[in-house]
């Protein structure tokens, strides 16, 4: 009967069709649903120690105190700042974990408490550079000569830390360099930024920097002028910074760079950031020329386009706390 | 009855044919691969030319936002570290900016792992990955093309990119955080190709920012290379950054004098995105001729 009515034939197809579409379609969401955010990227816990693989043996171990930087081969271990101290046996862990070899060098790219709190711990679980059975055993902690100073004695906001932390190799002129497990790192002084020793650490093989709180893509620098600090200096170091960082392909990529804080970056985040700054510094200053009181200049909210990326209403370095900074610096002049 | 055994043979030819394309798998039900030209038919004036400074009509931004329009300066992208920055993946598709797709297949199954296309203008790459992975944590690099994954909803390509870099969602300054992702939705009709990009950014917009765009299909287009070395364009200080302060730039009511539109609405806002804005924007005062 079928082959006696083509036309049937023909339009059955069709029908077939129409009928196994329907599933498909009451499958397809909701434009509602469609609008949702969905939350795609796991957060991190702040209670561990998160562990991102870098560039050939360097990874970014991320602490809710802040960054630290892991270099490892032959020579042993290099660790960039050492964390608040809260979380040194997760981050001992972790350490263990990529490599058996003894810690070597402790860097510290500044003298601030969370990024030194962890240093006599790491030195002591690990021995000096060379000599693995030497007495006693302790790794060596590097610093600028500033850095050195400012960890030895107690401050009125931070403690002198344990002896055992302090630095036993130091610096005082513009670089150091060394040569560690296959290659230069390069510790690069820049002046009178965050505080008087701060370092930019640069491993030139594997084309990574180090930065200390420098440069952190999620808040404003803390600027502490009792300390040495100075916003020209934070805004010099990260040109600085820029002369050091080279992007691969449509500028971006090539040299990566370990903030202080938040996320792996490269070059792009840096002149973002840089030009914050610098467009900050030229706002507060016309805001000044024009004779306003710092009381004003808040008022004015000369941030308030980076704040939503930057800033914070509360914690240890707000908001009005940088304008703050930023003002009485350049209300100087 | 000797003839129609032919067409009986045809009719149940093309029954099979569609009981096995029923029963392919839910992916892959569009081939997107090849060239897509642009079309400006949409927002021309915003998209070829170029949006004046000081437009921000019918974008639902926040005045953080306006701040960083307003203080945004063209010379910007003479900096020898910004000369070679593409657009940002949710505005690229919008720029003047032709597409070449392909895919790449997981040589065992021959499934689409991803979808990938390239841009015309600065040949930026997007990777739209199908494979089922997950998006990596916070603290990875984050790109000005993001980290995509896609799925099929029905013949519709939907993609979800987080870890961006800082962009823009208009070529006047106007912002986009690096905290914002962004859904896409490509829709093909046979030669045309429709891209609906859905913006979240919880720094600089109220609600999300909704484009679209449409391209057509011409397979002669090709992929190109990157030919861009950034120089130096103009000698400027070291470290010298351009910028205009906000509360002196003499460029904001430019288009609302020459227009006679109210500034109100020329700089923007949430109200602005709904059709019945159209009704409040016939009782609002106009710019005054006098201030042209």
């Amino acid at each position: 009967m079928i082959f006696k009515s083509p036309k049937t034939l023909h339009a059955l197809p069709l029908l077939l069709a129409a009928v196994l579409a329907v599933p498909t379609m009451a499958a397809a969401p909701a434009l509602r649903d469609r609008m949702k955010v969905p939350n795609v990227v796991p957060p991190l816990d702040p209670n561990e120690v998160t562990v991102l693989p870098v560039r050939d043996n360097i990874y970014m171990l991320t602490t809710s105190a802040g960054n630290i930087t892991v270099h490892f081969g032959d020579g042993g271990v290099m660790i960039i700042d050492s964390g608040d101290g809260t979380l040194t046996p997760k981050v001992l862990a972790a350490i263990r974990a990529l490599t058996s070899r003894p810690i070597a060098y402790v860097v510290n790219t500044s003298a601030e408490a969370e990024h030194i709190g962890g240093n006599a711990d790491l030195a002591r679980a690990g021995s000096p550079p060379g000599v693995p059975d030497a007495d006693p055993q302790i790794a060596h902690v590097v610093a600028h000569e500033a850095a050195s100073l400012r960890m030895q004695k107690a401050s009125p906001d931070q403690k002198a830390i344990d002896s055992a932390g302090w630095p036993f190799v130091t610096y005082f002129v513009d670089t150091l360099e060394m040569y560690f497990s296959g290659t230069p790192v390069q510790l690069i002084h820049v002046p009178a930024a965050r505080t008087d020793g701060d370092t930019l650490v640069v491993f030139r093989r594997p084309d990574v920097v180090s930065t200390g709180d420098i440069f952190s893509p999620d808040r404003y620098p803390v600027i502490r002028p009792e300390r040495g600090g100075s916003l020209k200096g934070t805004i010099d170091a990260l040109n600085r910074l820029l002369d050091i960082t080279v992007p691969e392909d449509l500028q971006e990529g090539g040299t990566l760079v370990i903030p202080g804080h938040g996320r792996l970056c490269d070059e792009g985040e840096v002149v973002e950031y840089r030009d914050m700054l610098t467009v900050v510094r030229e706002r507060i200053s016309d805001l000044i020329r024009q004779g306003k009181t710092l009381e004003q200049v808040l008022a004015a909210k000369p941030t308030l386009d980076y704040d939503g990326m930057y800033g914070s209403t509360q914690g240890p370095w707000t908001t009005t706390q940088f304008i703050t900074a930023a003002y009485r610096e350049l209300a100087k002049k | 009855m000797r003839s129609q055994v032919p067409r009986c043979l045809s009719a149940l030819v093309t029954l099979g044919a569609t009981l096995l394309s029923a029963l392919t798998p839910a992916h892959a039900q569009v081939n997107l691969a090849g060239g897509w030209g642009f079309r400006f038919h949409e927002d021309y004036s915003d998209r070829w030319p170029g949006p004046r400074a000081g437009d921000y009509m019918g974008l639902p931004i926040n005045d953080a936002a306006r701040m960083a329009a307003d203080s945004w300066n063209p010379a910007l992208i003479t900096m020898p570290e910004r000369q070679c920055i593409p657009h940002p993946s949710d505005y690229g598709t919008r720029s003047p900016a032709n597409l070449v797709w392909w895919n790449e297949v997981d040589p065992g199954t021959q499934r689409i792992i991803a979808w990938k296309f390239r841009l015309s203008w600065m040949s930026p790459e997007r990777t739209i990955w199908m494979d089922g992975r997950p998006h990596p944590p916070e603290n990875t690099r984050h790109t000005r093309q993001g980290f995509s994954t896609g799925k099929w909803v029905g013949d519709t390509l939907v993609t979800w990119t987080t870890h961006l870099k800082l962009g823009y969602i208009k070529r006047n300054g106007v912002p986009r955080s690096d905290r914002a992702t962004f859904s896409e939705h490509w829709m093909r009709n046979g030669p045309y190709l429709t891209l609906a990009t859905i913006v979240y950014d919880p720094v600089y917009l109220t609600v999300p920012h909704i484009s679209t765009q449409t391209f057509v299909q011409d397979d002669t287009l090709q992929r190109l290379a990157r030919p861009c070395y950034p120089t130096i364009e103009v000698p400027r200080e070291k470290g010298l950054v351009p910028t205009t302060l906000p509360w002196a730039n003499p460029d904001l009511k430019e288009l609302a004098l020459e227009t006679g539109l109210p500034l109100s609405v020329v700089r923007g806002g949430t109200d602005m995105t709904y059709p019945e804005f159209i009704m409040t924007l016939s009782t609002l005062p106009g710019t005054p001729p006098a201030a042209r």
